[in-house]
C-alpha cells in the first residue's frame, strides 16, 4: 500500500555513467542524481540516451563505464528493485491476466504485503478500480498504460522510474496521472519521468535534466534555468515590450508611464518556458 | 516458484493449449483406430514360422512396432509444446515488453529462468506420461501386449523432452522467437536423422554409419534417451523375433548404458549455466 516514507539515502544517483552498444555511444559519463521526494523530468531528443539511462537505474541494461545507485544499493541488485518501481515505455502484459490479477502477481513479486487493499488503493489512484476484473486483452491501450502505472507503484516504491508514462493517455488521463505524481511528491517517493510532454514535465517536475547525444547539456529548477525575456506592459489601445528588463524594473516602468499620463492595465515579466530551454539546451548543442 | 506458478498459468490459459489438447485426442483417436484395424489384418498369424525352429511372434513385432511408432509421436508432440512454451521466454518476451516488468522485480533473473524452465519442463513431462500412457493402454487394450519395461522409456521420453525444453530455452536467450523455433526444430530433425542413421548402419552393418549416429545421439541426447527408452521396451524379447524387430524402427534403438542418466543432468546442468550466463549479460 502506498505509505509515507521515511528518510533515506540519495533515491537514484549515477556517476560517469557511460553506455556503449558496439561503436554507438549511447552515454558518455552522466551524472544524475534524484533525492527523496522529488520529481526530475528527463528530456531529451530520441536517440539521446534517456531511455538507456533509465533501464541502467533498474538493471536492465549493464553500465560500460561509471555507476548507478538506487537507495544506496548498486542498480540492478536485489536490494535496489526492492526499493524501485517501473513502467517501460514499452511494456505489455499478458492478455489472459485481469488488472486485478496483473497487480497480485508483481505483489508476489515485489514481495508486498498489500494484499487486496493495495490493489484497490492502486487500481482507484489511476482510475481502473470499475475495471480491475477485465482482461488485459479487453483494455484500450490508455487503460494498459495506466495498470502499468500501478504495477509500478506495487509495493511502495521508495524511487520510481517512469519512461513515457502518458504517451497513451488522453488529457483526462494525463491530468490524473499529473495528480498522483504531486500525491507521490507529498508521500515521499522520488521519481525519475522520462517524457517527450514539455508541458508536463514544466508543470509537475521540481528538476529537468536535458540529455543529448549521451551527455547532460542542461540540468536545474526550471524557474532558474528560465531567462528573462523582458516585460510586456498593457497601456491605453496597446502592449508594449521591454526587452531586456526584469520583474525588478517593474516598478520603475510603471512609474514612468503613470507620470507620463498612461494608464497601465496590466503587466506581465516574460521568462523563457521550458520548450525554449530545452530548443536553446539541443538545438545549441546542435550547432 | 512464483514465476513457475506464473508458467504455467500461462501455459494453460493461452489459447494454443486446448488446440494441443484437441490434436492429441485426434492422435489418439488416429493411432486406435490403427492400431485396431492393423492387428485385424494380422490376427490370422499371431506366430510365423520363417524356417526350421525359426519363429516370430507376431503380437510382438506388430504391437512393439506401433508402440515404437507411437513413441516417436509421443516425442514429437512433446517437443513441440516444448518449443511452443518456451522458444521466446527471453528474447522474444523483451521484444514483446513482457519480460522488463517481471525481470525489475527483486526475483532475481537465474531465479527467473529457472521458473520458466521448471514449469515448461512439468508442464511437458505431465503431458507425454499422459500420451504415453494413453499409446499403452490403447496398445494393450487392441493387442493384449505389454512392453518388457513400463517406466524406464516413459521416464526416458520425458528426459528427452526436458532436453529440448533446456535447449530452447538456452537458444531463447540468443535468439529470437521465430529463429529459435526453427532451430529447435532443425535440432530435432538432427536428432532423427541420427537415429535413421544408426538404423540403416545396423541393417548395413556399417561400422563409420553407426560411430555417427552414437555420436550425434550423445551430441543430442534427447535421441539417446528415445533410443534407449525404445530399446527398453522390447529389453527381453531375444531371438528371431529379436532379429525382426531390427528391421523396422528398433534398427536404431540402442541401449544407452548406465551412463545415460547422469550424463543427461551434466548436459542440462551445462545447458542451464549457459543460459543464465547469457541471460545475466544480456540488455533488455
Amino acid at each position: 500500500m502506498l505509505r509515507t516514507l521515511g528518510p533515506m539515502a540519495t533515491a537514484f544517483s549515477a556517476k560517469g555513467l557511460g553506455k556503449r552498444y558496439g561503436n554507438v555511444t549511447a552515454l558518455g559519463g552522466v551524472d544524475v542524481s534524484v533525492e527523496e521526494g522529488e520529481l526530475v523530468g528527463l528530456l531529451g531528443p530520441n536517440g539521446a540516451g534517456k531511455s538507456t539511462l533509465v533501464k541502467i537505474g533498474c538493471g536492465l541494461v549493464r553500465p560500460t563505464s561509471g555507476y548507478a545507485e538506487v537507495c544506496g544499493a548498486p542498480a540492478g541488485s536485489l536490494e535496489a528493485r526492492s526499493a524501485m518501481g517501473y513502467l517501460a515505455e514499452l511494456f505489455r502484459f499478458p492478455g489472459w491476466y485481469s488488472a486485478d490479477e496483473v497487480l497480485e502477481l508483481h505483489q508476489r513479486l515485489a514481495d508486498s504485503s498489500g494484499e487486496e487493499a493495495e490493489r484497490t488503493e492502486l487500481l482507484g489512484l489511476v482510475g481502473l478500480l470499475d475495471a480491475r476484473g477485465r482482461r488485459v486483452e479487453d483494455m484500450s491501450k490508455g487503460m494498459q498504460q495506466r495498470l502499468g502505472i500501478a504495477q509500478a507503484l506495487v509495493g511502495t516504491p521508495r524511487m520510481l522510474f517512469l519512461d513515457e508514462p502518458t504517451s497513451a493517455l488522453d488529457p483526462a488521463g494525463r491530468r490524473t496521472v499529473r495528480g498522483l505524481l504531486e500525491e507521490l511528491r507529498r508521500r515521499g517517493v522520488a521519481v525519475l519521468l522520462n517524457s517527450h510532454l514539455l508541458s508536463e514535465v514544466e508543470l509537475v517536475c521540481d528538476r529537468v535534466v536535458i540529455l543529448d547525444r549521451g551527455v547532460v547539456v542542461t540540468a536545474g529548477r526550471t524557474d532558474e534555468l528560465a531567462k528573462p525575456r523582458g516585460v510586456e506592459i498593457e497601456v491605453d489601445g496597446a502592449v508594449r515590450n521591454y526587452e531586456g528588463a526584469g520583474r525588478e524594473d517593474v516598478p520603475r516602468i510603471v512609474r514612468e508611464l503613470v507620470a507620463a499620463g498612461e494608464s497601465v492595465y496590466g503587466v506581465r515579466v516574460l521568462r523563457s518556458t521550458l520548450e525554449e530551454i530545452y530548443l536553446e539546451a539541443v538545438e545549441g548543442d546542435n550547432g | 516458484m512464483i514465476i513457475a506458478g506464473y508458467a504455467i498459468r500461462e501455459s494453460v490459459r493461452r489459447r494454443v493449449f486446448p488446440i494441443v489438447i484437441v490434436l492429441t485426442g485426434a492422435f489418439l483417436a488416429l493411432y486406435a483406430f490403427g492400431v485396431y484395424k492393423a492387428f485385424q489384418s494380422t490376427e490370422a498369424f499371431r506366430t510365423e514360422e520363417i524356417g526350421p525352429g525359426a519363429i516370430v511372434d507376431q503380437q510382438v513385432l506388430f504391437s512393439a512396432t506401433l508402440f515404437g511408432l507411437a513413441m516417436f509421436a509421443t516425442l514429437f508432440l512433446g517437443t513441440v509444446l516444448a518449443i511452443f512454451l518456451t522458444h521466446a521466454v527471453v528474447r522474444g518476451d523483451t521484444e514483446r515488453g513482457l519480460l522488463q516488468p517481471l525481470v525489475v522485480r527483486p526475483v532475481g533473473r537465474t531465479a527467473l529462468l529457472g521458473g520458466r524452465f521448471g514449469a515448461a519442463a512439468a508442464v511437458c513431462g505431465v503431458y507425454v506420461v499422459c500420451v504415453y500412457v494413453s499409446t499403452l493402454l490403447i496398445t494393450h487394450a487392441v493387442t493384449g501386449w505389454w512392453p518388457d519395461r513400463l517406466v524406464l522409456p516413459a521416464a526416458e521420453l520425458v528426459g528427452a523432452v526436458i532436453v529440448l525444453v533446456g535447449l530452447s530455452l538456452l537458444g531463447s536467450v540468443f535468439l529470437s522467437a521465430i529463429a529459435n523455433g526453427i532451430a529447435i526444430f532443425m535440432i530435432f530433425g538432427a536428432g532423427l536423422v541420427a537415429g535413421l542413421l544408426g538404423q540403416i548402419g545396423e541393417a548395413l552393418n556399417s561400422g563409420s554409419l553407426n560411430t555417427i549416429a552414437t555420436v550425434s545421439s550423445w551430441a543430442l541426447p534427447f535421441e539417446a534417451l528415445y533410443q534407449d527408452g525404445l530399446n527398453a521396451i522390447t529389453a527381453d524379447t531375444q531371438g528371431f523375433t529379436r532379429a525382426a524387430l531390427s528391421l523396422g524402427p528398433f534398427g536404431g534403438a540402442q541401449a544407452a548404458g548406465p551412463s545415460l542418466a547422469p550424463y543427461v543432468l551434466g548436459y542440462l546442468a551445462v545447458l542451464g549455466c549457459a543460459a543464465v550466463f547469457g541471460f545475466r549479460r544480456r540488455d533488455l
